[in-house]
């Protein structure tokens, strides 16, 4: 069974111009110590997806179809107070700002031993001892020292490390990672990638990475989920949809990433830009776009269709009846 | 100075003073502070050539950027633009001059341009101010035609900036900073807020305008994969100073300082697969630097020498380099 299971997934907000629908039918899962990146660009609805799968949609933003599933158990419409326990608990969230997770008025220790507290039967001193065991394993140098440290005392880098110690309090078995190095330097980046990656691989923790970052997604996940316009384009293996893409703004995408050595005076690029969500067109978002959009393309988007290697789909109607050269 | 080069920055020192308040330090007995965010810094910049500068975060890329543009008063050094040092310029009309021929871009698209403004008024700022138009109906042409070499439409002039989305917004930005015919553009991280897809547009536009308008950029980026594309020449600093400076296809085929190797192992591979190497340590505090070579207490080449002497930037082939290391043929 997987961690996490989602189908159908709808968020709409009502505004007084009408119902924008901010993501449409997006189905996926990540299973134990897997990690599936979901990249797309700035207002595809990345964070929106992640957001929902913890309770935290903004109002008038909501989910109106579709299911989320915690290892086996419904969680889309759970009340606040039950949220709050799995969100502590069972799920693990990382933001890409530390400072909106830590509180400048408490040590770390504090903020560590409080939440181990909240969500585990265990005495003070056993609490700091699961804390400093934490910052230890997160890569904080001597973490005895530092328990006592505000978060202000912190590098951007080590502050994130803290976040994910919380995130790790009590052992969950999702993590939500939103840009969770966005914020910070390349160095400190590869450091919090790595931290990412063994946490999955030694304790089989199921990790959705939120990125527009491909570099990111090429170097963490396992599988990635590429977004365009609150609809899922394509999904697939990571070398799959990296090295041969299937959907034409997934290919676009890829080429115009600029590469070291490559020697190019024009990038390749995608004319346009991605529609709001209030002037999609119909049928697929990525018509006005396409230079393979056929009469259907502009009446109806297309499903996933399975195309390339195994478990690689793409939601084009150029793999309808079989991949077809594109 | 060589005859091509339009910017020459020579031993640039921008230090500020982030010493508590005075109370404070007279009651702890604290000394004054100093930050030296760029700390004799030297290269130079042929015209019509980009040259960039990369480095981790807080190295002091945009300290750089914003002295040369004249927005901080260097501590020490000198900035001669086109044979003209910037602080020894005087009379009004050479300083306008020199700003007139000098533009900057930003990282945020958002911030930089005010949203009360037309589009229109915010490109038509520097001519109003430079006065480089003969008339109402001149600056209105030239503003359509700015927006028309960006990318955008005629009739964008009378939006606002925030219906715009980030790339085109900084398209805007372009157009604004070219209105005042400069030849020389400092970028600073200019497409490091969009998306790749965005990135791509904004980047080809920029070397389509150098193609056609023969600009010279300083550019600074910390994403090495931009910068090997864009560039001529890159300098890496490290901790206000510049370690190694070298044409771009050097700097990937040979590089030559330990902390551009380093760099050079933490860029994510995309079609490769997963091996790069996370740069062990963090940048040390600016205000307290480490002895002697600043990259010693991270460098794995480091020896008693290094910690005790600083060294200086020395020709090897096309690179300038400042390493003891490189200097004793040890590495
Ligand atoms: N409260 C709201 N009301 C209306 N629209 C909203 C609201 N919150 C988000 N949206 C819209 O939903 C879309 C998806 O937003 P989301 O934050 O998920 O994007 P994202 O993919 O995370 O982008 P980014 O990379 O910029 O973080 C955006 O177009 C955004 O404008
Ligand atoms: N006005 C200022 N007053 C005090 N310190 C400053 C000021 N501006 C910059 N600094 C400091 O100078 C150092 C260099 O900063 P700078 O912004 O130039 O770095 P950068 O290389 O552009 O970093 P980034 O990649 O994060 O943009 C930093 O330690 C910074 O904190
Ligand atoms: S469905 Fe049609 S418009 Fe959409 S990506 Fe495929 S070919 Fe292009
Ligand atoms: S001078 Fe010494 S410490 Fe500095 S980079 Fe060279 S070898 Fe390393
Ligand atoms: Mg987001
Ligand atoms: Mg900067």
């Amino acid at each position: 069974m997987a961690v996490l299971d989602i189908s159908n997934l709808c968020i709409e907000f009502p505004t007084r111009r009408g119902v924008l629908s901010a993501v449409e039918d997006l189905t996926l899962s990540i299973e134990a110590g897997e990690i599936l990146g979901i990249v797309g660009e700035s207002g595809a609805g990345k964070s929106l997806t992640g957001n929902a799968i913890v309770g935290l949609l903004e109002p008038p933003g909501h989910v109106t179809e579709g299911v989320i599933l915690l290892n086996g158990r419904d969680i889309t419409h759970l009340p606040e107070s039950e949220m709050r326990k799995i969100r502590g608990a069972q799920i693990g969230v990382i933001f890409q700002d530390p400072l909106t997770s830590l509180d400048p008025l408490y040590t770390i220790g504090q903020q560590l031993t409080q939440t181990i507290l909240t969500h585990k039967k265990m005495s003070n001193a056993q609490a700091k001892a699961w804390a400093i065991e934490l910052l230890n394993e997160v890569g904080i140098p001597a973490p005895e020292r530092r328990f006592d440290a505000f978060p202000h005392e912190f590098s951007g880098g080590m502050r994130q490390r803290v976040v994910i110690a919380l995130a790790l309090c009590c052992d969950p078995c999702l993590i939500i990672a939103d840009e969770p190095t966005t914020a910070l330097d390349v160095s400190v980046q590869a450091q919090i990638i790595a931290l990412l990656k063994r946490l999955s691989r030694e304790k089989g923790v199921a990790t959705m990475l939120v990125t527009h970052d491909m570099g990111v997604i090429a170097e963490a996940a396992d599988r990635v989920a590429v977004i365009y316009s609150g609809r899922l384009a394509e999904i697939g293996d990571v070398r799959s949809v990296i090295d041969a893409p299937k959907h034409p703004y997934t290919k676009g995408l890829m080429d115009s990433i600029p590469q070291i050595g490559q020697n190019l005076k024009i990038l390749p690029n995608i004319v346009g830009a991605m529609p709001r969500l209030d002037a999609r067109p119909d049928g697929c978002a990525f018509n006005p776009r396409c230079s393979k959009a056929k009469f259907i393309c502009h009446q109806q988007a297309a499903p996933l269709i399975e195309a390339g290697s195994v478990g690689q789909r793409a939601a084009c109607w150029v793999y309808e009846g079989g991949e077809k050269y594109v | 100075m060589s005859e091509q080069s339009l910017l020459e920055v020579q031993g640039l020192k921008m230090y500020f003073d982030v010493s508590p308040p005075l109370v404070t330090r007279l009651l702890n007995r604290m000394p004054r502070q100093v930050l030296k965010a760029v700390d004799g810094l030297s290269f130079s910049i042929e015209r019509g050539k980009t040259f960039s500068l990369v480095g981790e975060s807080g190295c002091g890329k945009s300290t750089v950027a914003r002295a040369v543009a004249g927005l901080y008063k260097a501590t020490d050094g000198n900035i001669i633009i086109d044979g003209q040092d910037l602080a020894n310029a005087n009379g009004k009309s050479k300083i306008t001059d020199i700003s007139r021929r000098m533009q900057m871009i930003f990282q945020s698209p958002y911030a930089s341009l005010d949203p009360r403004w037309r589009v229109r008024d915010i490109i038509a700022e520097p001519i109003r101010a430079f006065d480089l138009a003969n008339d109402k109906r001149d600056e209105r042409r030239q503003v359509e035609q700015l927006l028309v070499q960006v990318g955008l439409s005629e009739s964008d002039g009378e939006k606002y900036p925030h219906e715009f989305s980030g790339g085109q917004r900084q398209r805007i930005s372009i157009a604004r900073a070219l209105s005042s015919k400069p030849e020389f553009l400092i970028c600073d991280e200019p497409t490091s807020a969009l998306d790749v897809s965005v990135q791509a547009q904004i980047l080809n536009l920029m070397t389509e305008l150098q193609d056609e308008l023969g600009l010279t950029y300083l550019f600074i980026s910390h994403d090495l994969a931009v910068i090997d594309h864009i560039s001529d020449w890159i300098g890496v600093m490290y901790l206000g100073r510049v370690c190694e400076i070298t044409p771009k296809a050097e700097l990937f085929s040979n590089p030559r300082h330990p902390y551009t190797k380093l760099l050079l192992e933490t860029i994510p591979d995309l079609r490769g697969g997963s091996h790069r190497k996370p740069l062990e340590g963090e940048v040390p505090n600016p205000i307290t630097p480490p002895s002697g070579c600043t990259f010693h207490p991270r460098c794995p080449f480091a020896n008693e020498r290094c910690t005790r002497e600083q060294p200086v930037l020395k020709e090897y082939g096309p690179a300038k380099v400042a390493c003891h290391a490189v200097d004793e043929e040890r590495i």
